[in-house]
């Protein structure tokens, strides 16, 4: 028990002493760093690494984007959506006879087409579970013209169901690590290695990206995606099919979430456990806002200035502080540009 | 379109509650206190009791499992001001209860490195004030934005609260700190009343706490506080325009959630004693956000009753933590479908207050004038329609299934 020699009155008044409060605020061991010169160092290194994973951010990014232009809804459970990706090339790999651990002897050609096939499969398991995600849970709640915060309520709890049930099904430890191509360094810029897998995912992702652009400025169903966003009751008198719009909305991010995932487990083989969506689907959501939320341009360079800036981060402050750099971006922005640098509204993007 | 669904669902059984609640709103306020006194003296006693089909024992110590439903209740409580009556989501509650338990172990526990060890109840009002600033300091920037935004920012508050805890060094991440300050008192016989393998002491001061906040509550509730809460959460662009500083109030019902976060953070790091990184994960705050859905959104007693099922029954019925997240994901999915008012309704007769005054000033002739407020909200299509003679408010929101 407490020794019962301290008195009220004093307790209180050395509450605000400052001698009690100094152990705290002048703490001198590097917990924190603020290493400049590594940051000047790896100032390339860090840039190009971090397109690549803001190549990823994007991809992910663009499903929010996507959805919340269409419904301004934030689909919470589109991170799940990215982990049931990850996991479809996962298994994929477990099913084309690859081993954890071991790099695989094959040649380059079948190894491509392997990964190609995981992607395909991960991009068929997203889009179904978006769109059933969809069904499910959101339709319901619009057939009752619920309010906005039953949205997002829902959203969380179909978030924590779907990550729940991978942990049952998958247990929540990592899965071992299958790295189908080894990253090696095919040129230099500015001293900084290049790798095969950045260049790979960065020229695909910006493929994808330039894809999905053109499916929405361009094709009918695109054209129905942003009528829907502008102005979904006069979308529908001009004969619009809101409900199938949105399907094809979910489908979509599903299928670009399915290919950010095939380039994440390249780029982070241990990667693919229950709850690796969580932090980034808040990180994409987080690029979305930052390019301008609803906007699809918005997201590919919000995406990319959200790797990079992680990456600085990252060698600034310490390894430690990564995630937190990408969480006192989204406040920041939100506090000072919350339509995000490119602006908002899907609608609004070339009509 | 659902009006007729509505009539023909149960009427026998909705007519009894609604007798029963129109009978209960029907009752002054110290004679609703003085019918509680039974109940909450029952409470307290549940413990000792310790009827066999309720406990949770032999898997469960009951006392222990009782105070940790107590602690969810009061975080239930706290979270409700935020998401029931301002209607803002507070995705990252968990991160006040850390701080709370945080502010405990820093000025109570001999590993802290501010080296002074304070009793507990002088803590008390100084982590409910710390948290209180840290719900300021998020709210300040975060509160101007749309009500999705805040979700999301508020989801990343928890989780940098968490990573501060795992990598700011003073706080001593995953060794924690130990022997934390609780309560003093001794019982007759001599053993204390509150140590960490009795919770008995705890369960009864968590359930003193928790009707204090709740009377505090029921007061700021009716108070002009209360009401701009419930005219932000009704329609935040009608509140600005009636005059309603939101912003404001906004900021107020972070303030005060916090506050009580804090404090149910101080009370779980008295009981447990311990305190380390591992208890604040944001999924947490996803159960929290269950309880108070579950229970009812802007109903006190709803959202007691929904924490308690919340921790309760997985200790009563046995089931793996894993099953528990996936129960109450799929429980907030299918209750925003289903039955969005949660088990107990909103206690609409808040929103009539000014009505009756009204009609008390100026006779029931005039009580068709101020309506506003119900008015708007059964426009939303949730509400049903009530003439301006029955009790406004005592149907639930939403009215059945």
């Amino acid at each position: 028990m407490r020794a019962p020699d301290a008195p009220g009155e004093r307790v209180i008044s050395t509450v605000l002493d400052p001698a009690v409060l100094t152990p705290l605020v002048v703490h001198t061991e590097a917990w924190i760093n603020f290493d400049v010169g590594l940051l000047i160092d790896r100032f390339w290194a860090n840039t190009i690494n971090g397109l690549a994973y803001g190549s990823i951010y994007a991809l992910v990014a663009l499903g929010y984007t996507l959805v919340y232009g269409v419904l301004q809804l934030i689909n919470f459970a589109h991170s799940e959506i990215f982990v049931i990706g990850v996991f479809g090339v996962y298994l994929t790999f477990l099913g084309l006879g690859f081993e954890p651990g071991a790099l695989p002897n094959l040649p380059l050609a079948a190894i491509i087409l392997d990964l190609i096939l995981a992607g395909i499969v991960a991009m068929v398991v997203a889009g179904i579970a978006a769109v059933g995600l969809e069904r499910v849970a959101y339709r319901p709640l619009r057939r009752r013209n619920a309010p906005r915060l039953a949205f997002l309520i829902t959203a969380i709890g179909a978030s924590f169901a779907i990550q729940q049930v991978i942990r049952i099904v998958r247990g929540s430890n990592p899965e071992g690590t299958i790295r189908l191509l080894p990253p090696s360094p095919v040129f230099t810029i500015f001293g900084a290695p290049v790798t095969n897998l950045q260049i790979v995912i960065i020229l695909a992702s910006i493929a994808m990206f330039v894809v999905a652009d053109q499916f929405v400025n361009r094709s009918r169903l695109g054209r129905g995606i942003r009528a829907v966003a502008q102005d979904p009751a006069t979308a529908t008198l001009m004969g619009v099919n809101r409900e199938r719009v949105i399907m094809i909305t979910f489908l979509v991010g599903g299928v670009l979430a399915g290919v950010a995932a095939l380039f994440y487990l390249m780029t982070i083989p241990q990667g693919a456990v229950y709850n690796g969506g969580f932090l980034l689907g808040i990180k994409a959501f987080t690029a979305a806002v930052l390019g301008g939320i609803g906007n699809l341009r918005g997201a590919l360079l919000g995406g990319l200035i959200l790797g990079v800036a992680e990456n600085y981060g990252q060698s600034l402050f310490g390894g430690d502080w990564r995630d937190v750099v990408a969480f006192v971006l989204l406040v920041l922005v939100l506090m000072f540009r919350p339509t995000g640098i490119l602006g908002e509204s899907l609608a609004r993007s070339r009509a | 379109m659902t009006d007729t669904k509505r009539s023909e669902a149960g009427p026998s059984v909705r007519a009894r509650f609604a007798a029963v609640s129109h009978w209960w709103n029907g009752q002054s306020r110290p004679v609703q206190w003085a019918y509680m006194v039974p109940v909450v003296l029952f409470l307290l006693a549940l413990p000792v009791l310790n009827p066999p089909i309720i406990t949770t024992e032999p898997y469960t110590d009951f006392p222990i499992s009782l105070f940790n439903a107590a602690v969810f209740a009061l975080i239930a409580i706290g979270l409700n001001v935020v998401i029931g009556q301002a209607g803002l989501l507070d995705l990252g509650y968990v991160g006040f209860f850390a701080i709370g338990a945080y502010t405990a172990a820093l000025l109570s526990s001999p590993d802290s490195e501010l080296g002074v060890r304070y009793p507990w109840l002088v803590i008390v009002p100084i982590a409910m004030v710390v948290t209180m600033i840290s719900g300021v300091i998020l709210g300040t920037p975060t509160l101007r934005l749309r009500g999705d935004y805040l979700a999301i920012v508020t989801l990343g508050f928890g989780e940098i609260v968490r990573l501060l805890a795992d990598n700011v060094d003073p706080l001593r991440g995953n060794r924690g700190f130990q022997n934390i300050a609780r309560p003093g008192g001794e019982f007759p016989d001599g053993t204390p009343i509150f140590s960490q393998t009795d919770a008995l002491g705890f369960y009864w001061l968590a359930v003193i706490i928790i009707v204090i906040v709740l009377l505090f509550m029921g007061n700021l509730e009716r108070s002009r506080v209360g009401r701009a809460w419930i005219a932000v959460r009704e329609d935040e662009d009608a509140a600005e325009l009636s005059g309603v500083p939101t912003y404001r109030f906004k900021i107020w019902a972070f303030a005060i959630g916090a506050a009580v976060g804090g404090l149910s953070g101080t009370l779980f790091a008295a009981q447990v004693g311990y305190v380390n990184n591992q208890r604040f994960d944001v999924t947490t705050s996803i159960l929290y956000l269950a309880a108070v859905v579950l229970g009812g959104q802007g109903n006190k007693v709803g959202v007691i009753v929904g924490a308690f099922l919340v921790s309760y029954i997985p200790d009563r019925f046995q089931f793996e933590p894993q099953y528990r997240f996936l129960v109450f994901g799929i429980a907030l999915i299918v209750l925003m479908i289903f039955r969005p008012q949660g088990l107990l309704g909103m206690r609409q007769h808040l929103l009539t207050y000014g009505r009756q005054a009204y009609r008390k000033l100026f006779g029931a002739g005039a009580a068709v004038a101020p309506s506003g407020l119900s008015a708007s909200s059964r426009a939303r299509g949730d509400l049903p329609e009530t003439t301006p003679d029955d009790h406004a408010g005592t149907s639930p929101r939403g009215g059945g299934e």
